[in-house]
């Protein structure tokens, strides 16, 4: 039973190669294998967001991959998407509309919200409240972390509305 | 919780994934999305030995209409057919229950073809399927067979596949002009298992309902159509009165199970709230 699969993947940006056991979920491989402890683990079972990351550019559950599935996949968590700058924008409004507090739900926030950041028009806070249906926060009751999302929604759309002017 | 070990085997093609069942018996699961299975083995509710990757076989995946009929390959997520123009050109009430399935993390992993073989009685495909006449095609190494949707849900998360069996594809027939589709759902949360759910379809011709198909989640061990109902609705105009003769059926249409939150009686009432909800908007010119 102790089986050992090989897996190369990219992990925000960098190549990995590593044996893992099969039952090895993505969140653990991260936070045990790599120490990318930026992702949390809450329930385990897909309840709560906490563990969101991007696999291949889209939003999944980390404790519900495994990661002997990910040969040759991307991997981007909320190191990445920090180092990169990607979500410079939103950790800021984060931080100055106080949408979070003991902050255990936020990285699997910030990742989720990736994933509709980039909508034109700019999500409105009803799709907000949905897209963030599946990340629970014990701590902040939500409407910061939706009024956080919605400016840099409305801001990037702007923004490209400017820069589309411009060009 | 952890997942107990298990072993891994990536299926290259169908047929391996079926030579695999067959090879280790009873003590294998197929691996689809995950986004049921996993939670089971972390919770440790379930312990296979194996587990037979078939998440990246590209023969599964993907969606195509024929002359007949929509084929959705059984690997197809359910944030495929959320997005999917052509379901949201012919079945606009498949791609409104697409949304309502978990979470978009949940529905960027999670697989029809899992949801149908998993058949938990609260989930939205299997309904779809009874409401929409669907078939299902399984193969294993003694060939391939088509099974209806009528014949697969058998009971309490069992269905008509045989242990060697991979659920292939999901063969919807295209509508009818006449035909009009509606759902609806009932949920604590966004995205939580529905308390109570519906699809109804029938065909609508000058106002009059006909070949009425209402199939319910939530409410029973296994998805079910409610036959009385459906036909106490046939040859009515979908209106108050008619309504109320269906809703009278469902008491013997349907066998809800108590649940935390929701006693039977509750559970009853709010599949025939839905019913009225539904039927009125089948009923509504040009709905
Ligand atoms: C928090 C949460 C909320 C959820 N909410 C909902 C909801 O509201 N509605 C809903 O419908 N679902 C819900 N789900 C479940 C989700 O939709 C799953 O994706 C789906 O039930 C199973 O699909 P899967 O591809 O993930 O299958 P897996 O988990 O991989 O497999 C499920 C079962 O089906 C078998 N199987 C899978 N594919 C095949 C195949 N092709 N042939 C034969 N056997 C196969 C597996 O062996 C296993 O027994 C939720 C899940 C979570 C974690
Ligand atoms: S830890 Fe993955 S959803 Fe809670
Ligand atoms: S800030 Fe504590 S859980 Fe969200």
């Amino acid at each position: 039973m102790n089986q050992l699969i090989n897996v190369t993947l990219k992990v925000n940006g960098t190549e990995v190669s590593r044996p893992v056991e099969p039952r090895t979920h993505l969140i653990d491989f991260l936070r045990n294998e790599l120490a990318l402890t930026g992702s949390h683990a809450g329930c385990e079972h897909g309840v709560c967001g906490a563990c969101t990351v991007l696999v291949d550019g889209e939003i999944v559950r980390g404790c519900l991959t495994l990661a002997c599935q990910l040969d040759g996949a991307d991997v981007v968590t909320v190191e990445g998407l920090t180092e990169s700058g990607a979500i410079a924008d939103l950790q800021t409004a984060f931080h100055l509309r106080n949408a979070l507090q003991c902050g255990y739900c936020t990285p699997g926030m910030l990742v989720a919200a990736t994933a509709i950041l980039g909508q034109q028009p700019p999500a409105t806070r009803e799709e907000i409240r949905e897209h963030l249906s599946g990340n629970y926060c014990r701590c902040t009751g939500y409407e910061a972390i939706v009024d956080a999302i919605e400016e840099t929604a409305k801001a990037r759309a702007a923004g490209r509305a400017l820069a589309q002017e411009g060009a | 919780m952890k997942a107990p070990p298990f072993a891994y085997r990536r299926a290259s093609s169908v047929a391996d994934a079926c030579a695999l069942l067959d090879a280790h018996g009873g003590s294998a699961r197929i691996l689809a999305g995950g986004q049921s299975l996993i939670p089971s083995l972390n919770l440790r509710l379930s312990q296979p030995e194996l587990l037979i990757d078939i998440s990246q076989l590209a023969e599964l995946r993907g969606i195509r209409v024929s002359a007949t009929e929509m084929i959705i390959g059984a690997l197809t997520r359910h944030a495929d057919i959320e997005r999917s123009a052509e379901v949201r050109a012919r079945f606009p009430a498949l791609a409104d229950a697409a949304r309502q399935i978990a979470h978009p993390a949940i529905r960027n992993r999670g697989t029809i073809g899992g949801s149908i073989a998993l058949a938990d009685p609260a989930a939205e495909w299997p309904a779809a399927a009874l409401a929409f006449d669907m078939r299902f095609t399984a193969v294993s190494t003694q060939g391939e067979r088509s099974i209806a949707a009528t014949e697969f849900f058998k009971g309490l998360y069992e269905t008509a596949l045989l242990p060697g069996e991979v659920l292939r594809s999901i063969h919807v027939p295209l509508p009818a002009a006449a035909q009009r589709a509606a759902f609806g759902e009932l949920t604590r949360r966004s995205g939580d298992y529905a308390i109570a759910g519906a699809f109804v379809t029938a065909s609508v011709t000058g106002g009059w309902l006909g070949g009425t198909r209402a199939a319910f989640f939530g409410v029973a061990t296994r998805p079910l159509l409610a036959a009385r109902a459906m036909r106490a609705l046939d040859g009515s105009a979908g209106d108050a009165a008619a309504v109320a003769a269906a809703r009278a059926h469902l008491e013997a249409d349907l066998d809800p199970i108590a649940d935390l939150y929701n006693s039977r009686a509750t559970k009853l009432h709010l599949a025939g709230v839905l019913l009225a909800r539904l039927v009125a908007r089948l009923a509504a010119p040009g709905g």
